[in-house]
């Protein structure tokens, strides 16, 4: 069959003649298009055999990365996807998490596993179903009714996301989405919609029928999502305005307040799953970062960043990242969710120093982070969106669109540099001024550039992942808007080398590059490979557990140290505020730190991906180069996550 | 017959039988199948006698290694060998090295039992053709 390529496009299976607007065809659900992801060659050829005679239209593969990238090249490919769990590559759960976020597909998960823990962490994932193996046909045969309803909660996503609009009621339909597998299905969906339908009557006028054409939220669609999310800001992104924002045709509110509302379960699935590199961290980081510096010290007082994490963060960053990264990266992490729950619009610099806050926020991010950060954390996952997005959006509230651009470039290279323009247009604009804008305009071409170069590496996982990584790093670096503090150097430098135009690859893009790189290589060079020597050790551990903070925020923090000298000389060429500059010495030191577990936030959502494709190296490098008007820079590169964004300014 | 001697004893189970109703067309799938999860398990299985000559044992990787393998034991429906993975990682988890070490060379042995006893099933069923599945209850 034809895959439609716009965005917006008609779900139809290539044997049975589905379309959505009509329902299904009779002969549904023939030519059922079924990928099947599994490590082990036995089950899958058995897999593949049963589906084959339940007449279905099947394609295996044995790597969870390939099964993203084929999913991303064929965006309307597929009707649903059968995954293993436990799979040497990708966690299973991580890929179902992808799916769901970027081509909102079923996703069946699979194991011989059937204890209540890890069936439950499929539910929570969003998983439609769970299998366990041995896995009879009389299970695979009934699989089509997943695809069914699946759509029918498209629809219904629509009528929630006008609640949403109007009374901010994101959990309801997160809720919803929740109960996406059949044992909740049917009586939580119905109480629910109920509900919602009676709230949002009058929003209704919207929802003309049910049976709308099933919009696709390819990469380029949702990095414009995305951008406008960020340029919004997450507080205040409603569909409506994003809409009018992404100004896409074809695409309605609906499909808009559908999709932001599973960009912030996603975004807060994945901080429930790991805090430490919840992308709410990286929207967090950027919102603290706006704070002020002083307001570090209030922060402090809060509790929320304990006098010792900026200490800790201050001798991580002394110590140049292999040492601390790991206490370091997770705390920071921590506080930034925490942080930009609090103040997401802070990132937007707002505050007198842009950077300064940053900065601010960064420290104390590191320092309270781990203990207070968790509760902090979910509070600001709910919040912020997806993470993905939140970084995005952290980073482009900041940094301006940064971030989404980093995202879309991360996807689509060419892509990027558009989006990077405007995102750091506008988050330049906002926070940083003229320095800023005109680092973004050059980090935006590098960035194209680069990322284009880089992400055509990676696999079709990267483009997802690493969009939102590169928006982290990107985040970093051009958020330049940020404070000055420390943290703001590590984004300084990123941002330099994003100005730098020869870097091409290195400004925005650097941080994406690296990823894609490190991703293909999977080896954990991302992490390992940037950072150093010292950090390799450190980050394959780190990986493990909280990897993802720490290999990221150490990787950053490579970057960084490099940076961060860089990047004083930037910030004070910058301008940054007097105090900042105190700030950011200290958080210079710091930052390194901060930044990398900004970056891991980013990372940690898509460590799998990104930590192996995004070469570190290769972003310091390109940082160091360019350090000139870093400043601002660092404080987006404090976010990780959104430093991304920030680069691209 | 062979077939009710491999199922009888349980040395197949269930699974065998989905397996076997699933080769409409292509008389060889089992066959292919058993030797692919032949070729797989006794990959896994070398892995796994190496890391138990380690000191200490990694439990966790071993724990990793033997859910791979059961994995591919209960989607061929070798049920006994299955049942050796369940102990191995009942002991794994108990941190109880001997138990797996034992436990293992008992894996080892179901294992080659019931390769020896596939092939001479398969060798039979190309003589006989696709007349009648292995362990079908009647």
């Amino acid at each position: 069959m034809s895959m439609p390529s716009c965005s917006v496009s008609y779900n139809s299976g290539d044997g049975a003649s589905w379309n959505s607007g009509d329902g299904v065809s009779d002969q549904f659900p023939v030519g059922l298009r079924v990928l099947v992801v599994d490590d082990d060659p036995t089950c899958l050829m058995i897999l593949e055999k049963m589906l084959r005679n339940c007449l279905y239209q099947v394609t295996k593969c044995n790597r969870a990365e390939i099964a993203l990238s084929l999913l991303r090249e064929r965006k309307n490919g597929f009707d649903i996807v059968l995954s293993d769990v436990h799979m040497p590559d990708m966690d299973g759960f991580k890929l179902l998490e992808h799916v769901g976020l970027e081509m909102d597909l079923p996703v069946i998960m699979m194991s011989a596993d059937d204890s209540k823990q890890v069936v439950m962490k499929g539910v929570t994932h969003g998983a439609c179903d769970y299998l366990i193996k041995p896995v009879r046909i009389e299970a695979l045969r009934n699989i089509w009714q997943h695809v069914v309803r699946k759509r029918k909660d498209v629809w219904k996503d629509f009528e929630q996301s006008e609640i949403i609009e109007d009374g901010e009621r994101k959990q309801k339909p997160l809720e919803d989405t929740d109960f996406s597998s059949s044992a909740n299905e049917g009586s939580c969906r119905n109480s629910k919609r109920q509900k919602e339908e009676d709230e949002a009557e009058e929003d209704r006028d919207d929802t003309s029928t049910l049976k709308k054409p099933r919009v696709v939220w390819s990469v380029e669609l949702h990095q414009q999502f995305v951008a406008a999310v960020n340029q919004l800001g997450i507080d205040k992104a409603v569909p409506k305005k994003i809409l009018d924002l992404m100004n896409v045709p074809g695409l309605s509110r609906e499909n808009v307040a559908s999709h932001l509302q599973k960009y912030r379960l996603y975004l807060k699935r994945l901080s429930a799953v790991s805090p430490h590199h919840s992308g709410l961290n990286n929207s967090f980081v950027d919102s603290i970062s706006s704070l002020n510096g002083l307001d570090l010290q209030a922060l402090a007082a809060t509790g929320q960043l304990p006098a010792q994490s900026i200490a800790t963060l201050q001798a991580a960053a002394a110590l140049g990242r292999t040492s601390t990264k790991s206490g370091i990266s997770i705390p920071f992490v921590d506080q930034r969710n925490l942080f930009s729950f609090e103040t997401p619009r802070l990132r937007f610099g707002e505050g007198p120093q842009p950077q300064t806050s940053n900065n601010n926020k960064q420290i104390n991010l590191l320092h309270g982070i781990p203990t207070t950060m968790e509760p902090r954390q979910l509070a600001v996952l709910h919040q912020s969106q997806p993470r993905p997005q939140i970084l995005m959006n952290a980073q482009a509230t900041s940094h301006g669109s940064q971030s989404s651009s980093s995202l879309s470039q991360l996807s689509q290279p060419q892509s990027r540099p558009q989006i990077l323009n405007d995102a750091n247009g506008n988050h330049l604009s906002k926070g940083m001024g003229s320095g800023g804008f005109a680092r973004n305009e050059e980090v935006e071409k590098n960035a194209g550039a680069a990322v284009y170069n880089r992400v055509s590496q990676p696999t079709s996982m990267v483009d997802f992942s690493i969009p939102q990584k590169a928006d982290f790093l990107g985040n970093n670096f051009p958020l330049g808007n940020n404070s000055g503090v420390s943290s703001i150097t590590s984004k300084g430098v990123l941002q330099q080398e994003v100005n730098s135009e020869m870097k091409g690859s290195r400004g925005f893009i650097p941080s994406y590059d690296i990823f894609n790189e490190l991703h293909q290589q999977r080896s954990h060079d991302w992490e390992i490979g940037n950072v150093g020597p010292s950090f390799d050790a450190s980050r394959r551990g780190n990986r493990q557990g909280n990897i993802n903070v720490p290999p990221s925020i150490l990787v950053q923090q490579q970057r960084f140290s490099s940076c961060q000298n860089d990047v004083m000389n930037r910030n004070t060429s910058v301008g940054n505020s007097p105090n900042l500059g105190q700030l950011r010495d200290t958080l210079l030191m710091n930052n390194p730190q901060i930044v990398k577990a900004e970056n891991l936030p980013a990372a940690s959502f898509q460590n799998t991906i990104f930590p192996e494709q995004f070469n570190q190296e290769d972003l310091m490098s390109a940082l160091l180069e360019q350090q000139e008007g870093i400043g601002p820079v660092m404080n987006d590169f404090a976010f990780d996550g959104y430093s991304l964004d920030n680069l691209p300014i | 017959m062979l077939h009710e001697n491999i199922c009888e004893k349980g040395f197949l189970d269930e699974q065998f039988v989905q397996l076997e109703e699933l080769q409409d067309d292509d008389p060889n799938f089992v066959e292919e199948i058993a030797t692919l999860f032949y070729r797989d398990s006794s990959r896994l299985i070398s892995n796994i006698e190496q890391a138990l000559e380690k000191s200490p044992l990694d439990f966790s990787k071993l724990d990793n290694y033997m859910h791979q393998l059961k994995g591919s034991t209960t989607s061929i429906g070798a049920r006994r060998v299955k049942n050796e993975c369940t102990q191995f990682t009942d002991y794994c988890n108990a941190g109880n090295g001997e138990g797996c070490k034992r436990t293992f060379q008992q894996l080892k042995k179901e294992h080659s039992t019931l390769k020896k006893k596939l092939e001479a099933y398969f060798q039979l069923a190309r003589q006989i053709g696709p007349v009648e599945t292995a362990c079908r209850p009647k």
